[in-house]
């Protein structure tokens, strides 16, 4: 079995008037499927308000599901009786810095999971040395977090996830409300920890730039999943994904208007190196 | 103005007071209140004032770092003079007007002074050399028995630890709203009391939305991360009593004997 | 109209050990008519120095005119100023308050002294230049959609009937057709009103899009002034800064070097590719 499967998940926001009866539906999710291994990077993409945050919800059952079944490391999400295990197997970094860091002092916040769970305080104090190692915050262990960089606000919020020795991580946008430079700080955290540690990732994101390493992307609008497959196959459907709201990098968007204009370079090129050679090979 | 304010701000320095168990600088300061209330005379002054200095001194906190928390106060601190200084009967010292100032309120008004600002310092002490966490770990242990009467402690005390760490980013976030809202013409300073309430409505009502909103995501961020109340939580720093805190405990106790002691002697 | 600043110094916190420096003897002249964006990273002065330019900071030394006015003089009035100079605060959907969007955008010209029926007239056509259908007008801002509430809340600056229009990213957290829809939105006020615009990104690629005229701040100074090609051709020193060139950029360079470019300062998708097509044609 997969680490998460998901089959025809639904999520519907029912709104109800005074009386109880149902004003409207939205189908914030309409029979998903999703499949993901053990230690993949999948990045799932969509524009505002296409379900991706609620899919996302769903995985570390902040939500849970109006119709299908939805398994996360063999356990299935309907179970109550799950409900922990999960949530510590499958941690969750969300959108703005500022409001999911509990503590004033960084490693207190890196803390909160273990003490949670029942960790032994001698283990915690490991568990967060470890955890501000491996995302390069240990220098600001005994910071306050209100004087850190927004990037390094999200990477303490990272190391808080890790202090609970999860299996996988759920970044829900994760890098939205960040400049360029904590953008990156924060998606370099997050390949290292998926290709040293071995933790399966799942990046919910609107940039395009941040899914080219991923090994699969899924591609949401209202609630359906429209596209999957690798990054290259993705990213060489540049209309439909323009569709969608979405765009693509823009290196990829200047082959794919060149080939339009008549070059014969392949589809979906991602980065910069492999436009050049493309070129050069023509020239 | 409201980043004068250093209660509840913590001030890191490597002391001896900082150093020592939170419940034991809770109940100290608790002490140091209560004999701002028992001493009289200068002897007692005398007494009040020189803990405080010591313990102000081995803080390690600048001591124009403490008084600038005695800024939002200064209002208070005036009505108190006034108030004293007038309406204390007494032997007219000076007189004008309707307005009479006797010995007896102007003593009145000193001391009532020392006491406000003293106490004003002496917490500021305690949360200065204390962390809001800490702080709050120590009110929750030290109000643990208050469990049995069915007062949600923990709650409580993780309330409080939030509410702590939020105030600097709501504090940046009105400032932030009144600008936006000046840049759109806004005014809140001119005209009368009533327009002045309704000039606050454009920053309020944004401050309330984004205060439900921060609200509403960390609720979600801390379920995320396993949070189900205090039950079978552990520790990373739980609380131990060192011998410091033994030798802080005695001394506290021993002052407030003085301080007694010197009421009833002179 | 023009907006100069001479010699402006600003200091946070000053005289204590928290002193800041945060813009450093800027002189800069914004003439009527252009379309500038100001890059740098965060903590670099932008925001301080935007907010300079409509008088909700005042310099610590130096001189500001609008028009020729020095705005620190004792009789002008600073808050038509913040009228005249429209400032877009990041994520300005938080300052929504009204119950309806309409009530909201006419709450800028209301402060400025109009009449009722003249700030709705100015609503009305702000609500309409951001492009919101009008069956929205009457709801609750809060209604909306992430994208719908920024352009509401930049048309509550639009009410006002800037000369010039400052947004500090106004694209923050948007997906990539909302981006679009608002900064082509701002790019038609240039064209069609000759508003000036004044647009603070992080996004190189939005910058050489749409600006005509980049500044790049750096610890309170200003570090590159020109237009986008002039300073992307100075990408190394971008780069010591932790700034960077759009990637259209690099990748001219790399073709200069693999000798198919004879020159190549595209900083734009469009012009790489006239470029490179050029340089196929031959």
């Amino acid at each position: 079995m997969n680490f998460i499967e998901a089959r025809k998940l639904v999520h519907e926001y029912i709104r109800r008037d005074e009386e109880g009866n149902v004003e409207s539906i939205l189908t914030a999710l309409n029979e998903v499927d999703l499949d993901v291994k053990q230690g993949e990077f999948v990045a799932v993409l969509g524009h505002n308000g296409s379900g991706k945050s609620t899919l996302a919800k769903h995985l570390n059952v902040l939500l849970t599901a109006s119709g299908g079944t939805l398994w996360v490391d063999g356990k299935d999400t309907k179970d109550a009786d799950n409900l922990w295990a999960i949530r510590q197997n499958a941690g969750m970094v969300f959108q703005n810095p500022d409001n999911q860091i509990i503590a004033s002092v960084v490693e207190e916040d890196v803390a909160f999971g273990p003490e949670n769970i029942g960790v032994p305080t001698s283990e915690i104090w490991k568990r967060v040395e470890r955890s501000l190692k491996s995302v390069g915050m240990i220098k600001y262990r005994e910071h306050s977090p209100n004087k850190l960089s927004g990037g390094q606000k999200q990477r303490v919020a990272i190391a808080g996830v890790m202090a609970m020795e999860p299996k996988c991580i759920v970044l829900d946008e994760p890098t939205a409300m960040l400049d360029p430079n904590g953008r990156r700080e924060v998606l370099e955290a997050v390949e290292q920890l998926n290709k040293e540690k071995g933790i399966t990732v799942i990046l919910i994101t609107h940039y395009m730039e941040e899914v080219v390493h991923a090994d699969r992307v899924y591609v949401m609008d209202h609630g359906n999943v429209v596209m999957q497959g690798s990054p290259r196959t993705i990213f060489s459907q540049v209309d439909t994904l323009k569709s969608y709201r979405l765009d693509v990098p823009q290196i990829t968007l200047l082959a794919y208007e060149l080939k339009k204009a008549g070059l014969d370079i392949p589809d979906g090129i991602l980065t910069r190196q492999e436009l050049v050679e493309a070129l050069c090979r023509l020239y | 103005m409201l980043r004068d304010i250093t209660i509840g701000q913590y001030y890191p320095a490597d002391s001896v007071i900082h150093r020592l168990d939170p419940r034991t600088k809770l109940m100290a300061a608790m002490l140091y209140i209560l004999s701002l209330f028992i001493f009289r005379g200068w002897a007692g002054f005398a007494a009040v004032t020189l803990a405080l200095v010591l313990v102000i001194a081995l803080s390690k906190v600048p001591f124009a770092y403490m008084v600038r928390g005695l800024k939002p106060i200064a209002v208070i601190l005036v009505i108190t003079i006034l108030f004293n200084l007038f309406l204390t009967p007494g032997v007219p010292l000076v007189e004008f007007w309707k307005l009479s100032i006797s010995w007896q309120g102007l003593k009145n008004a000193g001391f009532m002074t020392v006491r406000l600002i003293y106490l004003i310092l002496g917490s500021s002490v305690l949360t200065l050399t204390t962390t809001p966490n800490q702080l709050t770990d120590g009110m929750e242990q030290s109000l643990k028995p208050l469990n049995r009467l069915h007062i949600p402690v923990h709650e409580i005390s993780m309330m409080m630890s939030i509410a702590l760490r939020f105030i600097p980013i709501l504090i940046e976030e009105t400032d932030k709203i009144m600008k936006a809202q000046l840049a759109r013409g806004a005014d809140f300073e001119s005209g009368n009391l009533i327009k002045k309430a309704k000039s606050m409505v454009p920053l309020l009502v944004p401050l309330f939305i984004s205060a439900f909103r921060r609200a509403n995501d960390l609720a979600m961020a801390m379920e995320a991360r396993c949070y189900h109340g205090g039950e079978g939580r552990t520790k990373m720093k739980p609380l131990r009593y060192k011998k410091a805190d033994g030798a802080a405990y005695l001394l506290s106790a021993a002052y407030l004997a003085g301080v007694i002691a010197l009421r009833i002697i002179l | 109209m023009s907006i100069i600043l001479d010699k402006v110094n600003y200091v946070y916190s000053q005289n204590t050990a928290y002193e800041i420096q945060a813009l450093k003897n800027i002189n800069l002249k914004i003439e009527d008519g252009e379309f500038i964006g100001v890059i740098g990273h965060t903590g670099s002065g932008k925001s301080t120095l935007i907010q300079h330019l409509n008088g909700l900071m005042r310099a610590t030394s130096g001189g500001i005119y609008y028009n020729g006015q020095d705005i620190y003089e004792e009789d002008y009035d600073r808050k038509k100023l913040r009228g005249k100079v429209g400032l877009v605060f990041q994520y300005p959907e938080h300052q929504l308050f009204e119950t309806t969007i309409f009530a909201d955008v006419s709450f800028g010209p209301k402060n400025q002294g109009f009449s009722k029926k003249e700030a709705e007239l100015k609503a009305f056509t702000a609500l309409r230049s951001v492009g919101l259908a009008e069956d929205y007008w009457y709801r609750s801002p809060f209604e909306l959609s992430g994208g719908q509430k920024r352009r509401v809340a930049i048309a509550g600056v639009l009410a006002m009937e800037p000369e010039v229009l400052i947004l500090d990213e106004p694209t923050a957290g948007l997906d990539p057709k909302g981006r679009d829809e608002i900064l082509d939105q701002v790019a038609k006020l240039h064209e069609e009103r000759r508003m000036t615009i004044v647009l603070v990104s992080h996004s190189m690629e939005d910058v050489a899009k749409y600006v005509k005229r980049l500044i790049v701040m750096n610890q309170g100074s200003v570090m590159l002034d020109g237009t986008p090609g002039e300073v992307f051709a100075h990408y190394q020193e971008l780069e010591a800064v932790g700034l960077a060139a759009p990637q259209v950029a690099y990748l001219m360079h790399d073709l200069r070097k693999h000798g198919i470019l004879a020159q190549g300062t595209a900083t734009t998708l469009e012009e790489a590719k006239e470029a490179i097509l050029q340089a196929f044609k031959k």
